[in-house]
Formats: C-alpha cells, structure tokens, sequence
C-alpha cells in the first residue's frame, strides 16, 4: 500500500507563502500539515470531523483538516493558527482569548480561533446565539463555552471599531 | 501548613493574588506554538500502534505476530510475552495495559507494532493473528452481581465481607460508612422516600487524545514525552513494569489538552517504552479517538438505591444509600468516593450508606472529576427535592436547616473543620436568578455538591536569577493555568512584579517527587510549596543582605520586595531589593534558590450549590438549558478567572452527563458510540452563558486560605438539572441521560398513570 504508491506532488499556498511537497494519495492535509511541514498548531482530536481542533480555512471556508486530503490543496490558500498574528502583533481574537481567559489546556483554541476568525470575516457583528452555533463545530471540554463567547464577542467589538 | 497568622484572607490586602494577569503560556497556545503530546518527533521515529480485542470476554489461545514480522518497515513488535509479572501493587495497571490470558473488554489491547510509517504500522496490525475464544459477557453492573453472571477473574473474592464468600464473583469489595441508627431516624420522620437511580459511564472526553514519544537506547537509559497529569507517575509506573531504575527514566510532561482524571494512570506509555526498547529507536504512540473511548478511562457506572427520612419543618431524620458502582474489568471503581460523600453536605445523626465494587466486561474506569461523586448527589439531592416538594419547603431552606458547618461529624467520619456550605446556599438563595421568573415548560432545579480535595506530595525549587527575575520549577502538569496561580503567589510573597517570575513544569530527574495533579491540589498544595519555597529564599535574601551590612541575620526583614534591617536598633542601611542582592549573589556567598519539599495536609474540603432552569419539549422529550448559575467556596481565589473557568467546565460537563452523554453497550458487548459524533459532548449551541459565584470561606490549613476547586463543580449538576428536568415535565427522572426518548417515555408513563 503506501510504501508501493507513488507520492503527489503539491504546490500550494500557506499563510500567504508559497509551499510545495509530496504527500502520499491517502494522507490528509492535517497530516501533511503535523508531520510534513512542522505547522503543529492544528490538532488531530477525533480523526472524523467530529470537534474542530484541526481546523483552517482553505479558500475562504472553515474545513476540518482532517476531512481534507493532503493532494486537495493544489492551487489553494490555505490558512492555520500560525498565520494568524502579524509579526509579534497578536489578531485581536488571540488577544481577547487571552484577556478573558478563554482558554484552559489550550488543545482546542487554534480550531477555536479559525473558526471565530472565518466567523467574523463573514459576520462582523454577530448575536451571541450567532456565536455559539457559528462554533458549534468545534469541542472544548473546559470552559463551558462561556468566556469563549464572550472573547468573540469582545474580539468583534473591537474589529468592528477598526 | 496552616493559614497564615498574620493573614486575615478576609481583609488582607494582597497586591496580586485575587488579580487575573494573563498566563504566561497563553501567547504559545493562541499561535499554535505550545508543543502537546502528539506534537513531538524525534530522528528516526517510528510510529506505533497497538492491536485491541474487538470481543468483549475471550480467552487468548495463541498470538502469531510471525507474518506482520516480515513485512518491511516493522521493527517492533511486542505481546503480553513482552512484560514480565512484577510488582503485584501493579498488576492490574500491567494487565490492562496489555491482555494477558483473557481480553477483558472490547479495545483490551492485545499486541503492538513499530514501524516506519503509520501505513505500514496499520498493515501489520491486519496480520497478526489472534486465536480467540469467546466467552460469555456482562456489561451492566446489575447483571454482573447476580449469581450466574460471566465470572471475569476467577479469583475474586469479595473483600470485608465476613464470613469471606467461598466462590469467586464480580463483586471485588464492600464498604460501608456511618454513624448513628437509621432505624431509629426512620421512625421519628413524618416523611420517608426510598428511590432508586441509575447512570450510565461517560467519558471524560479531554480533545487531547493520549500521545507519547519514547526514546531508550541499548544501554538501558530512556526518555518519553507523554500529556499526562502526572510525569512522576508515569516514570515510576513504567520503570517498574519494564524493570528499569528509576534513575534511567526521564518522563516529561508535555502541554496537557484535558486530563479530568483520566490521564492519572499509563495505557500506551509502557507499550511505547517496550517498542522502543526492542526497536533500538523512539517510537510515538497516538491513541486515535475511536481508542480512546473503548480503552481508556470512562467513569463507572452506577446503581443505587436511596431512602431519607424528614419531619414536618424538615429535619432530616435519617439518611441510607445502597450503592454499586462497575468500574470495568478490573477493581478499583470510586464506589469508597460515592459512599462516604454521599451524604456528606449534611449534618445527620443517622446515617448509613454501603458501596459495592463490581467488575463487568468494560474498559477500567479512570478517576473523572469527583470521582464517584456526582453520581451519589444526583441521588440523594434527588429525593431532597422530592422531600421538599412534599413537605411544601423552599429546596435551598432544606438544605440550610441540615447543612453541615464547623464541627458537623461528617457523614464519613472526620469532624469539619471550618467550611462554606452555609455561605454558598444563602449566597444562590440571595442571586436574582433564583428569583427569576420561569417560562412555560420550565422548571428550576438546585442541587449541593460535596469533595474531599487532597494535597499530597510536593516539591518546589524557586532560583533566584542575576537580573533578578525568578525562575520556578513545580512538578506538577498545568492543566488549567496554574502556573499563572504559581507565579501570582510567588511575587506576592518575594513582592516582585508578576512577570518578572518565570514558571515551568520541569521534568522527573531536574525536581523531586510530586504527586499527581488530580484531587484539586495543585493551587492547594504546590501553591503552599510555592509560598514555603519563597519563604526560604526571602531567608537566604535577608542573610546576604546581613552580610553586606555586617549584622546578625536575624536582625534583617523582607518586606515588599526588600531587606530591610529589622528595627533602628540593627542599623540605618537603605533597603535592598531582590534584583540588588541577586546582582551581587556571586560575591556574598553564590546562587540563591528557596526549596520546598511537603507532604501538603489540610486539603479544605469544598461545597457548591448549582441552580438551572431547563425546559422541556413535551412532544420530542428534548431537554434545553436555558439558565445555570454556580456558587462554589474556593477558599481564596488566586486567579478568579480560571476559578471561574473550573467552576463553568465542571457545570458543562456535568450537564453533558446529565442530559446526553452515555456509553452505550450492544449485545454482543462492544461500544456502539466510540466517537464524537455518536457519543455528544455539549457543544457551544448547546448551553447558555454559566454564571459564577466565588464564594471565600477560608481553608484553615492553607496560608492564604486556599482550597482546591476543580472538582466540586462536577458534583451538583447532574442532580440540579435533573431536580429542574423533573419540575419542568411534571415526572420524577431517575436515570440518565436524560435523553429526549427516556424523558419522553416518563412524560407519557406520567400521562396514562393519570388517564
């Protein structure tokens, strides 16, 4: 099987730079991300699609990277966590998490603050229901989901002022 | 150590504990930076996976590993034949690490693989081969007591049971705790309920899957990187069952994605040692979700039949439980927990309760949160409410006529010292919430909680740097923010600035022995080493500052960040700060560093009450969460926001117990839900904003106060939302989940008792 197969070639696009490798057929772009570029900041916590912490956005739209073949980002944009911050210029979502202690272990805030990110580019005022189903798709296991919410909300108010 | 003398927690000013800085590793984990488990590699890693029994119960004739041994690219592979029978205080940890003559429960791992890449690990796991036979199951913890039940150990011999039974059983032990004569209670109530309740296990569901990376060489000495809430143990657990010297073990904790007790023990951690051992190169090993439900720690499933007895203006009389808890294929289920806090928020003067230990074909239970707990609340704080609905008494004015204070003679013994049980019961009494109108289908519920807490062994080392700034090695896992809390009470007690210390969880050969971080105890008990070890470099601070003045030690002070000379009498020298004295520490006497080493007593124990309305869809028998709201004692809050942030997880994850969480059993004896899909974990559209109430009655066995505060938030809700489900549907709920098919079923069970 995998060590018969071919690789694939793939030239893409990551946090802005340019990116080529070779990846198996059956390998996902989480692992391609995790064990072939080093970019560890999305996390593989089910494997299914099931709880977020491996998400990024490709072209525009949230996907849990675990779902996504490694070889489907020919051509593509890809975003993760760590294209988030400018330099040592934090996004306003990494600083609010921190300001409302919206994290406690930390696994799944990456997922958490690319899919608040994607959340907000689309929505740039949202309800806190709008929020909470916005994100329903990823899990976190400590906090309840309270100071989260609020750290979007925050987040929010303060991009929307510019 | 006790709380401080000189402390008043009630009106000392502290300059920075009770603020809520951010933490210092915050900036890695919200740029994807901090390195969890799964996030280390190492030259020439190899990628491990283990083979697991897809039978519930089946004896295991031979292993042939003979093909999956030829395939290119495996370099390991290890069976039972593998690990050696040792110390018999591990024998259980051995046996459910790796199946010996019997797989006790679907996901018993049986075999395991290294190889060159994960596709290669995965084909070689297909060709290994297993000779099964199957033998008959038991699940539930019911039908694992009854005589003529699969028998999983055939030398179980129900322990305190006297005269010893003569045949073995699933049954491993008895408890019992108490005082007084319930008898006698039961005859002076005007009211008496007995009950009977059921829970299905949950899993802790940390989003962190177990991970590790082993590392050991030919001449016996090893490495592992491991997410674990205690390294220590870990180190010890694994040198022991792969016969190594403690010394030659090097266990680092990674970040930590979620423990909640179930990271207290070793699954793969012994395997991957062993691979590497036989591979001569490091291996990591991931447990996949799908593993991590059938093989690692769920909670027990319980059983158990309550009876209380009131009077008319609600004393509580006497109070009975009868509780059997299965805590998969080996002993140890939490049921001691359950028994002796059962009742434990009270202050009776009859009470008993009676816990069974049980074995059924299930993964091993793992600690979760309060272990053993909320399951016994949900009980008894159930039938309170019945209680108090039949006596026509407010639910909160109950539980103040029998809440247990300073001096109550605990249901499980000990007499308490000074608590906060009283505090937090007027303090949700007093919340608008509990005013709050209700809507239609709505009903509110409240529930008191009760945990131990636990302190332990612990060992500190606070150096002080050149620039003065400090650097702080615990050895405990930061599994919620300690170690902001473990900086904040480091500057206050040196009086430096909060970022000017440094905190690290160093690893098992640069720092004494710790216990695990389980039992609430780190801010209790690192936070205590923490001040002791402040205390003793603020000592070595003052002595250098007596030596640069040339007077007595004794006669110099440290206040506020400074030495001072202790009265006019020692002399006029202007004060020295850390950052001074540490500049100079090469000529007055070398490096400066305060160490604390402490078997930490005086865990306060902790209440909470929880209220919440929760609404019900009497045609689809769907539960929703509309409002929750938590009052807990923390003793003295560190860092409120993260006392804030256990006390709203534990909420969540007690309603995700309560109202959807389970795992469900087929026949044939094999998990149906192994994954997030199957097995829901509240989501964010799940729940609404949880509101918090700090409560600070002050532990007189910490310096500042503190008492641990992880674990009681798990304890009320599985009672307070059921006590709320019931009001709404107008039908008592005694078993969860209170899934929309079980609550819908009681809706229409209640209906046609009526019609």
């Amino acid at each position: 099987m995998g060590e018969m197969m071919s690789k694939v070639k793939v030239s893409t696009t990551i946090n802005g730079d340019p990116v080529e490798y070779l990846c198996d057929a059956e390998e996902t772009l989480l692992d391609v991300l995790r064990d072939h570029l080093g970019l560890t900041g999305a996390k593989e916590g089910c494997g299914t699609g099931d709880c977020g912490a491996c998400s990024v956005v490709v072209d525009g739209r949230v996907v849990c990277s675990c779902l996504v073949l490694g070889a489907e980002a020919e051509g593509r944009k890809v975003t993760t966590v760590e294209g988030l911050a400018t330099g040592d210029r934090l996004h306003p979502l990494q600083q609010k998490f921190l300001e409302f202690a919206a994290l406690q272990c930390g696994v799944c805030t990456p997922g958490f603050l690319v899919a608040a990110k994607a959340l907000l580019d689309r929505n740039p005022d949202p309800t806190e229901t709008e929020i909470r189903f916005g994100l329903a798709g990823n899990l976190c296991r400590c906090t309840g989901y309270d100071k989260i919410v609020r750290a979007v909300q925050a987040a929010a108010a303060e991009m929307r002022k510019g | 150590m006790p709380l401080d003398a000189t402390i008043d927690p009630a009106t000392h000013k502290f300059a920075l504990v009770g603020t809520r800085p951010l933490r210092p590793d915050g900036i890695d984990k919200v740029t994807g930076r901090a390195r969890f488990g799964a996030d280390a590699s190492a030259p020439g890693m190899l990628v491990g996976k283990i083979l697991r029994s897809p039978h519930a119960h089946a004896r295991i004739r031979a292993i042939d590993t003979s093909k999956a041994a030829k395939l290119p690219g495996v370099k390991a592979i290890v069976t039972r034949a593998d690990f050696k029978e040792g110390d018999p205080g591990l024998r259980d940890v051995l046996h459910n690490v790796m199946a010996r003559d019997k797989a006790l429960y679907d996901g018993h791992a049986v075999a395991a693989v290294a190889a060159t890449s994960a596709a290669v690990a995965r084909k070689a796991l297909k060709l290994i081969r297993v000779d099964y036979e199957i033998l008959p199951h038991v699940t539930d913890v019911d039908e694992a007591m009854k005589p003529g039940a699969p028998v999983l150990h055939a030398d179980m011999i129900t322990a305190n049971v006297e005269p010893a039974p003569k045949k073995a059983s699933n049954i491993a032990s008895r408890c019992e705790f108490g005082h007084g004569d319930p008898e006698i209670g039961f005859k002076q109530a005007d009211l008496v309920i007995a009950r009977s309740f059921k829970t299905e296990a949950t899993h802790q569901g940390y989003i962190e899957p177990h991970a590790c990376l082993a590392s050991v060489g030919s001449d016996g000495q090893g490495e592992l990187w491991v997410c674990t809430q205690g390294h220590y143990m870990v180190r010890n657990q694994c040198a022991s069952l792969l016969g190594m010297d403690v010394s030659k073990l090097r266990v680092t904790a990674s970040e930590i994605g979620g423990g909640f007790g179930g990271k207290t023990t070793v699954f793969i951690e012994p395997v991957a040692l062993a691979l590497s051992r036989k591979a001569g190169r490091p291996v990591k090993l991931v447990m996949s979700r799908e593993e991590v439900f059938r093989a690692s720690g769920p909670t027990s499933s319980a059983s158990m039949d309550v009876k209380i007895g009131v009077t008319k203006d609600g004393r509580i009389t006497a109070g009975t439980a009868e509780i059997r808890f299965q805590g998969g294929a080996f002993a140890g289920s939490p049921v001691e927990f359950g028994a002796m806090s059962a009742f434990a928020c009270y202050d009776l003067e009859h009470v008993k309760t009676v816990g069974y230990d049980v074995v059924t074909n299930r993964p091993k239970q793992a600690a979760y949160r309060a272990p053993g707990a909320p399951m016994v609340a949900f009980a008894v704080e159930s039938v309170l409410d019945e209680l108090a609905k039949k006596i026509g008494m407010d639910p909160i004015e109950l539980r103040l006529k029998n809440a247990a204070k300073e001096g109550t003679r605990s249901s499980y013994g000990p007499k308490y010292k000074r608590i906060g049980l009283i505090e937090c019961l007027e303090a949700a009494r007093r919340h608008p919430h509990y005013k709050a109108p209700l809507g239609p289908n709505q009903g509110r519920g409240i529930a008191a909680g009760f945990w131990f807490n636990f302190g332990g062994q612990t060992c500190v080392s606070l150096n002080v740097n050149v620039d003065g700034t400090v650097a702080l090695a615990v050895g405990t896992p930061d599994i919620g923010g300690s170690r902001a809390s473990m900086c904040l009470i480091a500057a206050e007690e040196l009086g430096i600035g909060y970022e000017q210390v440094r905190a690290i969880v160093a690893d098992t050969s640069s720092l004494g022995y710790n216990d695990i971080s389980e039992g609430s105890r780190v801010t209790f008990s690192t936070g205590l080493a923490v001040i002791q070890a402040a205390r003793d470099a603020t000592a070595k601070l003052c002595a250098r500052a007596a030596k640069t003045w040339g007077i007595a030690p004794d006669a110099v002070v440290w206040e506020k960040g400074y030495a001072k000379p202790a009265s006019p009498n020692a002399g006029s020298f202007a004060p020295l700060s850390l950052a001074d004295i540490a500049k100079t520490a090469g000529s007055t006497g070398g490096p400066i560093a305060g160490h604390c080493e402490v078997n930490a007593e005086g865990a306060g124990v902790s209440f909470a009450v929880h209220m919440t309305d929760a609404e019900v869809d009497r045609e689809t028998g769907r539960v929703e969460i509309k409002r929750y709201t938590v009052v807990q004692d923390a003793g003295k809050a560190i860092h409120p926001s993260y006392v804030e942030g256990q006390y709203q997880g534990g909420a969540a994850q007690g309603i995700g117990w309560a109202i959807n969480e389970e795992y469900v059993y087929g026949r044939d004896g094999r998990l149906q839900n192994p994954g997030f899909l199957d097995y829901r974990i509240p989501v964010a559209s799940d729940l609404p904003m949880i509101d918090t109430v700090i409560v600070e009655t002050p532990n007189p066995g910490h310096p500042y106060g503190v008492r641990g505060v992880g674990e009681t938030s798990i304890v009320p809700p599985l009672a307070a939302v059921a006590n709320a489900v019931s009001a709404a549907a107008g039908v008592r709920l005694s078993e969860l989940p209170m899934a929309p098919p079980r609550v819908l079923a009681a809706i229409d069970a209640a209906a046609s008792r009526r019609s």
